[in-house]
C-alpha cells in the first residue's frame, strides 16, 4: 500500500518535472548515449542556454 | 442526457436569477459528448488517423525540437501556448449582451468550429512533418495564399499587442498598488532568469518557485506602497504616461536575450495561469454563485456602452479566442506536432486542448455575470459615454435599467484597495472584481483587496509575456521580409536588424496604444472588435487551407466539417467589416465617425482638449477603416484561390500535389510511455 502510493507520487513528481522542463539536462543526456553514444555532451549550462534560444525562435505565444 | 439537463435549465430558469453551477455542468457535458462522438469520428472516418504511422517526432527525431513526447506532456506545452488573455477579455465584454449569446457562441463555436480547426490543423501539419501553417498554404493553395497568411498574422499580432497593452494600462491607471506591483515583476523575473541561467543552471522549477513567492509578495508589499503617502504618487499615474512605459518596456524587452525577461516571465506566467484557473474553478464549484446579468440585455441592439454594434455579428466578433481563435493555428503547426509521438494523440491534444481553453472563457463569462450588472457597466462604460463624474454615471447606468449607487462604487473600491472603480476599462478590473468577489466568499473576505490585485497582476504578467513574445514574432516575420530585400537585415541575430525591426514592430503597436489611450470613449471599443476580426480571419483562412486539402484528398463528401465553420466564420467578419465601414451609427461605424467628428471639428462645438486630439482620431479612424477592408480583402482573396483549386481539382484540372509525406511503419512500442 505505502510502496504504492510512494510509486505515485514519484511517477507525478516526474511528470511535473517533463512538464516544466526541469528534467530536460537528464533526457538530452539519455538521448545522447542512446543515439549518438561517441558525441561529447554539453554542459548543463550551455544545454539549458541551446534549449532557450530554440525555443523562443518562433511562435509560442498565443492571445 | 446530463448535458441536456443542464441546458435546459438555463433555458427553464430564463427571466430568473439562475446558478453558475449550471453553466459548469451544461459546459463540461457539452465538451465531453462532442469530445467522445464528433471528435472522434472527425479523427477515425475524415482524417483516418492512422497510429501505425511513424510520426515526424519519430522520423526526424533530433533530441529537441524533433522528440516523441508522452502525450500528457504535449498537451501541457499546447494548452499553456493556446492560452493567453484573450478568452479572459473577450466573455467580458460581451457579458454587455446578457450570459446568453456569449455562452452558447463559447460552446457552440467551440465545439464545432475551434475545436476542429485546431484538431484539423495539427493532423495535417503533422502530416506535412511540422510545417507551419503559412508553408501549407503555399504547398496546397499556392503563392498568393501564402503571402496573405503571413500578412494576416503580422497585423494580428500588432492589433493583439495594442489592445493587451490598452488593457493594462487601463487596468494600471491611478493604481498605485497596482502599478506598482506590476513594475516589480520585471525585476523578479529578471531574477529568476538569472538563477536559471548562471546560479543553478536549467532547475527550472526551483526558479520559478522563487518566483512564485516573490510575486505573492510583491501583491502584498504594493498593498503597503499604497499606504505611503509620498511614495505611492510616484506610481500614481496617467494613461499616458502609463503607456509609455508600456511601449518602452516593450521595445527593451524584444531587444533583451530571451534569458533575461521572457523566459523566465513564461515560466512565472504559465504557473500563475494554471494554478488561477484551478483556483477559480474550485472556487465557483465550491461557492456556487448566482449568475445576476439578464440572460438578453436591451444592448443586443447594438447600443451597448462598452462596444457599439448589434448583437449579429459583433457578440461573435468580440468572442474569439475560446470558441474559434485563428492564433492557434500557428501553435497548432509549428510547435506542438514536432513532438507527437502518435497520430492518435490529435484528438487529444488539438480537439481536447481548445475545449479547455473554452472552458477558461465560461469561467471568465461567470465571472463577469456575478456581479451586479449596473456595478459592471460601471466600471466598464467608459467616460466618453456615461460622463466622467460618478454621479452622472450612475444616473445613466440606473436609467437602463441597472440599478448602482455612487455609496455602492465607493465602498466596493475601498473594499478592493483602488480609489475608483468608474469607467476602468478594458475587462481586466471587472474580472478581478469578479474573481475577488468569488475568492473573497470562497477563502475569506478578509483578504479581498489582496485577492483583487492578485487578479490584475496574473492578468499583466500574462499580457506582458504576450507583449514581448508577439514583438519578437513580428519582428521575425519582418526581419524575413526585409531579408528579401537585403540579404543582411534578414539574420535574426544581427544587432541593427534587431533594432530596426523591433523598431519598426514597437512603433506599429505603440502607435494604436497611443490611440486608445488618448480616446475619450476608451479605445477598447475600437481595438477589441479589430482584433476579434483579424482573429477571426486568420481562423477562416486556417480553415480555407484545410477545406482545401480534404478536397484534395478526395474527401468532398466530409468537407464540410471544416466548410460549415468556414462558411459561418466568412458570414460573421465579412458583415463585420462592413458595419465598421457603412454602419452610419458614429460609434459603429469609422468612417461615419471620422466624418462626424470633422463636422463637429469645422463647426468648433469641441472643448479645446477634445479639439485638440480630433486631427489624430479622424486619421486614426480611417487608418482603422483601411485596415479593416485590408483585413476582408486578404480572406476572399484566399477563399477564392481555395475555391479555384477545388474546382480545378474535381474537373480533373492539375493542382499543386498533396505535400503530405509518405507514409512510415512506426517503430515505437505500442505501449510507449502509456499511463
Amino acid at each position: 500500500m505505502a510502496t504504492r502510493l510512494n510509486e505515485r507520487l514519484r511517477r507525478l513528481w516526474q511528470m511535473i518535472r517533463e512538464l516544466s522542463g526541469d528534467d530536460a539536462y537528464e533526457r538530452y543526456l539519455t538521448h545522447l548515449s542512446i543515439c549518438h553514444a561517441d558525441a561529447e555532451p554539453l554542459s548543463r549550462k550551455e544545454f539549458f542556454q541551446r534549449e532557450q534560444h530554440q525555443k523562443w525562435n518562433g511562435i509560442r505565444r498565443c492571445c | 442526457m446530463l448535458g441536456a439537463a443542464a441546458v435546459g435549465g438555463i433555458a427553464l430558469n430564463r427571466g430568473e436569477s439562475i446558478n453558475s453551477m449550471w453553466f459548469i455542468t451544461a459546459a463540461l457535458c457539452v465538451y465531453a459528448i462532442a469530445y467522445r462522438f464528433y471528435a472522434a469520428w472527425i479523427a477515425s472516418k475524415v482524417l483516418l488517423v492512422d497510429p501505425t504511422r511513424a510520426t515526424p517526432a519519430e522520423r526526424l527525431n533530433n533530441g529537441h525540437d524533433f522528440m516523441p513526447t508522452n502525450r500528457w506532456i504535449v498537451f501541457g506545452h499546447h494548452f499553456a501556448a493556446i492560452a493567453g488573455p484573450g478568452p479572459l477579455v473577450g466573455p467580458t465584454l460581451a457579458a454587455q449582451f446578457g450570459y446568453l449569446p456569449g455562452t452558447l457562441w463559447i460552446l457552440v463555436g467551440a465545439v464545432l468550429g475551434g475545436c476542429v480547426q485546431d484538431m484539423v490543423t495539427l493532423f495535417f501539419s503533422t502530416r506535412r512533418n511540422g510545417r507551419s501553417l503559412g508553408q501549407m498554404a503555399r504547398d496546397e493553395l499556392g503563392a498568393v495564399g501564402g503571402v496573405a497568411a503571413l500578412v494576416a498574422t503580422m497585423l494580428i499580432m500588432i492589433i493583439l499587442i495594442a489592445v493587451l497593452g490598452l488593457v493594462v494600462v487601463n487596468a494600471m491607471k491611478h493604481s498605485p498598488w497596482a502599478t506598482s506591483t506590476v513594475a516589480a515583476t520585471i525585476p523578479i523575473a529578471m531574477l529568476v532568469g538569472l538563477y536559471m541561467r548562471n546560479i543553478r543552471p536549467g532547475r527550472v522549477l526551483e526558479g520559478s518557485l522563487l518566483g512564485v513567492v516573490l510575486l505573492l509578495l510583491a501583491v502584498a508589499g504594493g498593498g503597503w506602497l499604497d499606504h505611503q503617502p509620498l511614495l505611492r504618487e510616484w506610481f500614481n499615474l496617467e494613461g499616458l504616461p502609463l503607456a509609455w512605459f508600456v511601449i518602452a518596456y516593450g521595445f527593451a524587452a524584444a531587444i533583451l536575450p530571451v534569458w533575461m525577461l521572457l523566459a523566465p516571465r513564461d515560466y512565472l506566467s504559465t504557473y500563475m495561469k494554471l494554478g488561477t484557473i484551478v483556483l477559480l474553478t474550485v472556487a465557483i464549484i465550491w461557492m456556487q454563485p448566482m449568475i445576476k446579468m439578464p440572460a438578453l440585455t436591451q444592448f443586443t441592439d447594438g447600443s451597448g456602452p462598452i462596444f457599439g454594434g448589434k448583437l449579429f455579428p459583433f457578440a461573435f466578433i468580440v468572442i474569439a479566442c475560446g470558441a474559434a481563435s485563428g492564433f492557434h493555428a500557428l501553435i497548432a503547426s509549428g510547435t506542438t506536432p514536432k513532438l507527437l509521438s502518435n497520430e492518435r494523440d490529435i484528438r487529444m491534444i488539438g480537439y481536447g486542448g481548445m475545449a479547455l481553453e473554452s472552458f477558461v472563457a465560461i469561467m471568465a463569462m461567470i465571472a463577469a455575470t456575478v456581479l451586479d450588472p449596473g456595478v459592471f457597466f460601471a466600471i466598464n462604460s467608459p467616460a466618453g459615454v456615461v460622463g466622467k463624474e460618478a454621479v452622472d454615471a450612475v444616473a445613466k447606468i440606473s436609467s437602463w435599467g441597472f440599478p448602482v449607487t455612487v455609496e455602492q462604487m465607493s465602498l466596493l473600491a475601498q473594499q478592493m484597495g483602488e480609489s475608483t472603480l468608474f469607467a476602468r476599462t478594458g475587462g481586466a478590473p471587472s474580472l478581478a472584481v469578479g474573481m475577488a468577489s468569488i475568492f473573497g466568499s470562497a477563502f475569506g473576505s478578509g483578504l479581498i483587496a489582496m485577492w483583487y490585485h492578485f487578479a490584475i497582476m496574473f492578468e499583466a504578467i500574462f499580457i506582458l509575456t504576450t507583449l514581448d513574445a508577439g514583438t519578437r514574432v513580428g519582428r521575425f516575420m519582418l526581419q524575413d521580409i526585409l531579408g528579401n530585400i537585403w540579404p543582411k537585415l534578414g539574420e535574426t541575430s544581427w544587432y541593427p536588424s534587431i533594432l530596426l525591426s523591433s523598431g519598426i514592430i514597437v512603433s506599429a503597436w505603440g502607435y494604436f496604444l497611443y490611440i486608445g489611450v488618448i480616446d475619450p470613449n476608451g479605445g477598447i471599443n475600437i481595438l477589441w472588435p479589430l482584433f476579434g476580426i483579424a482573429n477571426q480571419i486568420l481562423a477562416a483562412i486556417a480553415l480555407c487551407v484545410a477545406t482545401g486539402i480534404l478536397i484534395k484528398s478526395g474527401k468532398l463528401k466530409h468537407a464540410w466539417v471544416t466548410g460549415l465553420p468556414l462558411i459561418w466564420l466568412i458570414i460573421i467578419t465579412t458583415s463585420a467589416v462592413w458595419e465598421k465601414l457603412a454602419s452610419p451609427d458614429i460609434r459603429v461605424g469609422f468612417l461615419s465617425a471620422a466624418d462626424d467628428l470633422t463636422t463637429k471639428l469645422a463647426s468648433g462645438i469641441l472643448p479645446p482638449e477634445k479639439a485638440a486630439v480630433a486631427p489624430t482620431l479622424i486619421f486614426n479612424l480611417q487608418l482603422d477603416a483601411a485596415l479593416a477592408l485590408f483585413f476582408a480583402a486578404m480572406l476572399w482573396i484566399i477563399v477564392l484561390d481555395m475555391l479555384r483549386i477545388c474546382i480545378r481539382h474535381l474537373s480533373n484540372k492539375p493542382v499543386p500535389p498533396l505535400s503530405e509525406t509518405p507514409h512510415q511503419i512506426t517503430q515505437l512500442e505500442e505501449a510507449w510511455q502509456r499511463d
